[in-house]
Parts: structure tokens; C-alpha cells; sequence
């Protein structure tokens, strides 16, 4: 999709003074984190799970063309076949190139984040391949022609309302003119739009949530089992992975699983978990007759053996967007690009270029409820900083923002001067703000004031002022 | 000051520190923020403990200087040294000093406690605070919903992104005013003038105060924009 990150404080002023976003977060913001909380708690090893988790990651990043290949390895001893795709236009060519050798028509696709980095459903909709998105809410956002908002839950900004709306917009033309009220009668309605799209499909599309090099196979969790029907019924299963996403062995797919679902909805396990391993056998009854895995890097390569690859880490499970507050206020789509939150805040800058999404990782309080949820423990705050320093050397900082460090430092690394000024600041303060006890209008200081009162400084001078006060007082007894 | 001298320390203040450096740290600025964590680590040789009442400054010194170092030996070991003697208030009197309860404070009231971030999280300040609170006469704490939720201050960002950290701190002040209480403590400089600016714009009567006003008993000055009494 086209990145909209560079205009993040225009999205924020329009996510901020959308009331039916600010509905939708207030519930997400609740409930997510107290089911995750729960989860957690229900578990004594949680923390170190999250720790050999960590370990599992980082082992396999430190190794992580060993275990590429020997997966490909795999893949190709099943009978399947590995595409390596360097970037996002040679994933789209590699995956429309595969779907036009079978003459297909329609792509029935379980939720891939990657997809939506690569842009695929423009690309393939181009070419007169129809992508029908299968997973309930990239359902709904395709039908409203939107971006998802979060990494696992792609129609969280919408209220049940609005989808009440847009179902009836695009599902009268099938028959169904009746505007459905109750949750589960609209998850019915599209559940029987869709199985026909099933049954119609001639390619199946997913992600995957790892990909398994000791035995070949992807890996993927669902709640609503939309993937198994994605990948078994069409004659083609096309699987699109980044690189990051391998991992050794099937006993550490189950470590990250046991953290994955607690971390993501507070569920012990997702409701499916599937494995794919190669094309459908002789003796088996059903299953796509091909099978293909598209690895993309997309930039993940250069990651490694920086400052920030710890990033290559993220199992994609969403809780540091549910405990961010800044998340939390603006929603998804106010970060323009495909990953929002944290997690986005250093993904994106990576991904689309640090001139284009400078914004994102700065737009964080640093308050480290991110760092403390993370299933693999990605140190995000640290990483949002490293690209502050990185747009600090570029000199993207804003000029405001690098003028008033500028002085304030020449002020900091003279302690008598500093001393000597904020005095006066503070006797000035004093001075004009005491009576009322705080100003509601200060020059320069607009960002804090448009919202809030400036405490004045209480009596007696400042800190420094107090205490030679004191000692001077002392030393005369 | 009275509560570290209470507890027997002898306080000294060296007048040549100033502030620890993260406005520079956490606007990428490296450079500026090492120079400064020299001076603050020239300021604070030979002291056994270096106590701030402020999670953030105290975190800034334990958690943050070492890395800074990482290609000077020298100025690491002692930046990891520095680390090792840095304080937050609250953990120091609860955790190094082994206090269980404050001297005869006295405060009538209901109060509600915020958890500031860094402390919190870089610091593990959570019971510390509230066990001495328990022992102050006359007080009561009622806690929010979501204490340990950032306000919205984060340094800088509050004037970066006036709008998103206004949304954050309407929140939090939603989220106190449900409590009922009548005083607002934390630990951390930065989140009360934010919280306090943010109640008082809203003409909220709630008091805001630094926890260590209310245990050291000096809950009569006035509080955090609060204009002096008489």
C-alpha cells in the first residue's frame, strides 16, 4: 500500500476527531490487555517462555541462511518449490506469474501482513485476478476498499454499526437486503458469502506465522479457520513468508505458540493451528496438487547485524499496539503504512525509508508498556531511539526542535550559567504566576499550553536556591 | 531532603550538576547527551548513593549511561558505577534503606497514586511508594483503574505531539477523577506538572502533589499549581 506516514500528524488530527474510532480503541484499549494480563498470570512460566522465545529468535536470526536453506532443502524433498524474492515487485511478479499458470481467475487469501506490505491485491486485481480476502475482518476492510488498522485484528476501528452498513452496501446485490443488527448474524451472512468464494477459488493465498526448516512445513494460527479452506481447497497454495519468520524445529514452534495466543488475544492456543507441509500426496484425500513458498526479504537482510535487528525478532502478535497509549489514541491507520504501533514505529522506517516515516518513532512517551509485553522482548523504546539518532545525524530532526536543543545544551554543560537563568526563569515565573498558582498562556510554550495550565513555581526560588539557603544558614549556626 | 535526613543520610547537593541529559538522549542527539553524562558523572564521584526524586532522572543514570560508553572502557566502568550508586527516591528508603514507614506525617485526605513510567518500569517503583504512603496519618489511598497507563508527558513529545498527549492525559484525568480522591502523588516532576496543568485546565479541585511532599509532611505548602494559600 502507499504510505500515507509522512503525513502522521494530519492522520492524527483525523483519527483523533473520529468518533466512532475513539469507540472502537476505547474497547480495544480494556480488552486486550486484560486478557493478556489473565493469560499471563494463568501461567507460571510465562516469563520464561517469553525468555527461551527471545533465545529461539535470536538463535535463528544468528543463523539464518543455515535454516533458509535447509527449509527450501525440505520444501523442494516434498515436492514443493521456494521462490526467493529480494523485493516486494519481485514477490508480486513471482505470485502473479504463479496464479496465471493455472489461468486463475480468483485468489482466495487467508490474512498475510507481508501481502499488504507487497501490495499484492492492487497488483493482482490489475492483472483481472480477483483477491477475496477470507479472514473476516480483511473481509469487511475489503469490501470498505481500507488499509487494515491493526496486525491481527485488521477491523478493529470499525464499530459493529459500520459493518452493519457495509455489509448491506455489498451483500444486497446477493440477495441479502435486510440491514443485520446481531453479531452473530453478520458473521453468518459472510461466512456463507464466503464459502462459495471458497469452493470458486483457484488459487489459495496465506502468510504464515513460521516456517518450520526441520520439516518443510509453514506454519499458521486462526481463529476462524478461514486458512485450512484457503489452502486445501484450491488447487494451488501459494505461500508468502518474509525471511525472519523460519525457525529451527517444530518443539520451538511450540514455545513460540504458548507465547503467541496469550501475548496476542490471551487465548492459550488459537482456535487453528496449521501446518502445511509440501503438495497433496497419493494417498491423501485432499489438498492443493501445488505447492509454493515465496520467501521475501524486502530490506530484513540489511537489518541484520545492526543496531536494530532485534526488530527480525517480532512474532507479529499485536500486543505492544494494545498497550500503547499513542496506539491507543490514534488507532492504526494514523501510522499510514502497513504495521502500526511500536512494533511499526521501527518496522516502517526500515521498510519505507526513514525520510518518509520520520515521524513514527518519535511519536512514542517512551513509556516501555511495549517492551514490557513483548513475547520475545523486543526492546522497542531503544530501537524508536535509534532512529531518532539516526534522524538526528540525518538532520530530519525538526528545525525547532534541533534549534531549541542546541541552546538548551550550551546551557547544560555550564552549570553556573544554567543555574543563573533558570533562577530567573523561576523568579519571573514566580513573580507574575504565584497569585493565580500556574499561567494558561505562556510564550513559546503553545504545545503545552493549548491544553493544559503551566504550574507557577512554588515560593522560595528554586531547588539549588533553597538548599545553599540552608547550608549557608547551618554553616553560620 | 528531610525524609533521606530522617532516615540518618547526610545529604549534600555538588551545585555543579545540572540536568542528567534526556531532552538530548531521546532526541537522538548522542553527542550532547555523553557530554553531559561526563559532567554528571565528574559531579557525583565519591558519593556512596545518588538519590533523585524522579524515576525518569534516576533511570536515565542506572539504565542508561553505561551504553553510552560503549566504545570508551574507561568512562563505561564509570558510568557503570555511577549506575550502581543511582537511586530513585522512593526505592532507596523502601529498598537500600530498609524503611518500613515515615516519621509522624500526617496528611487528611483521600489520595490516588500514579505510576510513572520509567520508575515503574525501569525501576520496579510500585509498592514502595505505597507502603510508606500507608503509614502517613489521616490518608487514604483509592487506586485508579490504570495507574501504571502513561499520562502523556514523555519529555518532549507532549510539545511535539500536543494533541495525542492531550488525548492521554484527558484520559488520565478521567481515570483519577473516577476515584474520587481528592490528591493526585506520584514521582516524577514531569508527569505531575502534565497531570496538574491538565486537571487544573479542566477545573478539576483535586490537589497534585510529589508523594515525597506527603511523607515528609509538608503537605500544607501549596501543591502543583496552586496558588499560595491566605
Amino acid at each position: 500500500m502507499e504510505s500515507t506516514a509522512h503525513a502522521f500528524k494530519t492522520n492524527v488530527d483525523h483519527a483523533l476527531a473520529d468518533p466512532n474510532l475513539q469507540d472502537s480503541l476505547a474497547k480495544l484499549k480494556v480488552g486486550f490487555s486484560e486478557r493478556r494480563r489473565q493469560a499471563a498470570e494463568r501461567l507460571p512460566e510465562f516469563e520464561a517462555l517469553r525468555d527461551r522465545a527471545r533465545d529461539i529468535k535470536n538463535h535463528t536470526l544468528a543463523n539464518l541462511d543455515f535454516y533458509l536453506e535447509e527449509f527450501e532443502r525440505k520444501v523442494i524433498g516434498l515436492g514443493g518449490h521456494v521462490h526467493w524474492a529480494p523485493t516486494a515487485a519481485d514477490a508480486r511478479r513471482i505470485i502473479a506469474e504463479l496464479c496465471q499458470s493455472v489461468g486463475a481467475r480468483t485468489v482466495a487469501k487467508s490474512k498475510s501482513m507481508v501481502a499488504e506490505e507487497i501490495a499484492l491485491n492492487e497488483h493482482l486485481e490489475a492483472l483481472g485476478i480477483a483477491p477475496i480476502e477470507t479472514d473476516l475482518g480483511e473481509y469487511i476492510i475489503q469490501l470498505r476498499n481500507e488499509p487494515p488498522s491493526h496486525i491481527i485484528a485488521p477491523a478493529v476501528h470499525l464499530t459493529k454499526d459500520q459493518v452493519a452498513d457495509t455489509f448491506l452496501e455489498h451483500h444486497s446485490k446477493l440477495g441479502f437486503d435486510k440491514r443485520l443488527t446481531e453479531r452473530n448474524d453478520l458473521v453468518a451472512e459472510a461466512r456463507y458469502v464466503l464459502r462459495q468464494k471458497f469452493l470458486d477459488a483457484d488459487v489459495g493465498l496465506t502468510g504464515a506465522n513460521f516456517l518450520v526448516a526441520e520439516t518443510g512445513s509453514s506454519m499458521l494460527v486462526t481463529n476462524e479457520g478461514n486458512a485450512d479452506l484457503s489452502n486445501t481447497l484450491p488447487k494451488m497454495h501459494i505461500v508468502l513468508a518474509s525471511i525472519e519468520k523460519v525457525i529451527p524445529t517444530l518443539e520451538d514452534a511450540a514455545v513460540l505458540l504458548r507465547v503467541l495466543a496469550r501475548s496476542a488475544t490471551g487465548q492459550e492456543s488459537s482456535a487453528y493451528t496449521t501446518l502445511n507441509t509440501g503438495p497433496k500426496r497419493a494417498e491423501d484425500l485432499d489438498g492443493p496438487s501445488q505447492y509454493h513458498v515465496v520467501l521475501l526479504d524486502n530490506g530484513r537482510s540489511g537489518v541484520l547485524g545492526t543496531e536494530m535487528q532485534d526488530i527480525l525478532r517480532c512474532i507479529r502478535c499485536g500486543a505492544c499496539m494494545n498497550h500503547c497509549p499513542v496506539y491507543g489514541a490514534v488507532g492504526g491507520h494514523a501510522y499510514g503504512w502497513v504495521y502500526p504501533g511500536p512494533m511499526g514505529a521501527v518496522l516502517t522506517p526500515q521498510l519505507v525509508g526513514v525520510e518518509e516515516a520520520s515521524n513514527l518513532p518519535n511519536a512514542s512517551t517512551f513509556c516501555g508498556r511495549c517492551e514490557s509485553v513483548c513475547p520475545v522482548r523486543i526492546p522497542l523504546p531503544k530501537l524508536m531511539r535509534h532512529w531518532r539518532e539516526r534522524e538526528f545525524e540525518k538532520h530530519l530532526t525538526p528545525r525547532g526542535v534541533r534549534q531549541g536543543l542546541a541552546l538548551w545544551s550550551f546551557l547544560a554543560r555550564r552549570p553556573a550559567l544554567y543555574r543563573g537563568l533558570t533562577s530567573i526563569a523561576n523568579r519571573v515565573l514566580a513573580l507574575f504566576g504565584r497569585a493565580d498558582g500556574r499561567y494558561s498562556a505562556l510564550p513559546l510554550a503553545g504545545g503545552w499550553t493549548r491544553f493544559r495550565d503551566f504550574p507557577a513555581p512554588q515560593p522560595g526560588g528554586t531547588f539549588h536556591a533553597q538548599w545553599k539557603g540552608k547550608e549557608g544558614k547551618r554553616k553560620r549556626a | 531532603m528531610k525524609l533521606l535526613e530522617q532516615a540518618g543520610c547526610t545529604v549534600e547537593v555538588p551545585p555543579v550538576q545540572v540536568c542528567c541529559g534526556q531532552p538530548a538522549y531521546n532526541s537522538g542527539d548522542r553527542a550532547t547527551t555523553r557530554a553531559i553524562a561526563s559532567q554528571v558523572i565528574d559531579a557525583f564521584e565519591g558519593y556512596d548513593a545518588v538519590v533523585a526524586p524522579s524515576g525518569s532522572c534516576g533511570g536515565m543514570l542506572s539504565h542508561h549511561y553505561p551504553g553510552l560508553f560503549d566504545d570508551d572502557p574507561a568512562m563505561k566502568a564509570r558510568a557503570e558505577n555511577l549506575a550502581g550508586r543511582s537511586h530513585e527516591l522512593m526505592s532507596f528508603l523502601v529498598d537500600v534503606l530498609g524503611e518500613k514507614k515515615v516519621a509522624a506525617a500526617r496528611y487528611d485526605g483521600v489520595a490516588t497514586y500514579h505510576d510513572s513510567c520509567s520508575g515503574l518500569r525501569e525501576l520496579g517503583v510500585k509498592e514502595q511508594p505505597r507502603r510508606l504512603l500507608d503509614s502517613v496519618q489521616g490518608l487514604s489511598l483509592h487506586e485508579m483503574k490504570t495507574p501504571e497507563v502513561c499520562c502523556g508527558f514523555g519529555g518532549t513529545f507532549c510539545v511535539k505531539y500536543p494533541e495525542i498527549s492531550n488525548a492521554m492525559v484527558s484520559e488520565k484525568s478521567a481515570d483519577i477523577a473516577a476515584t474520587g480522591a481528592d490528591t493526585l502523588l506520584a514521582g516524577d516532576l514531569g508527569c505531575l506538572m502534565n497531570m496538574a496543568g491538565k486537571l487544573q485546565r479542566e477545573g478539576s479541585a483535586v490537589r497534585v502533589r510529589h508523594v515525597a511532599e506527603v511523607l515528609a509532611g509538608m503537605g500544607d505548602l501549596p501543591a502543583i499549581g496552586e496558588p499560595e494559600r491566605g
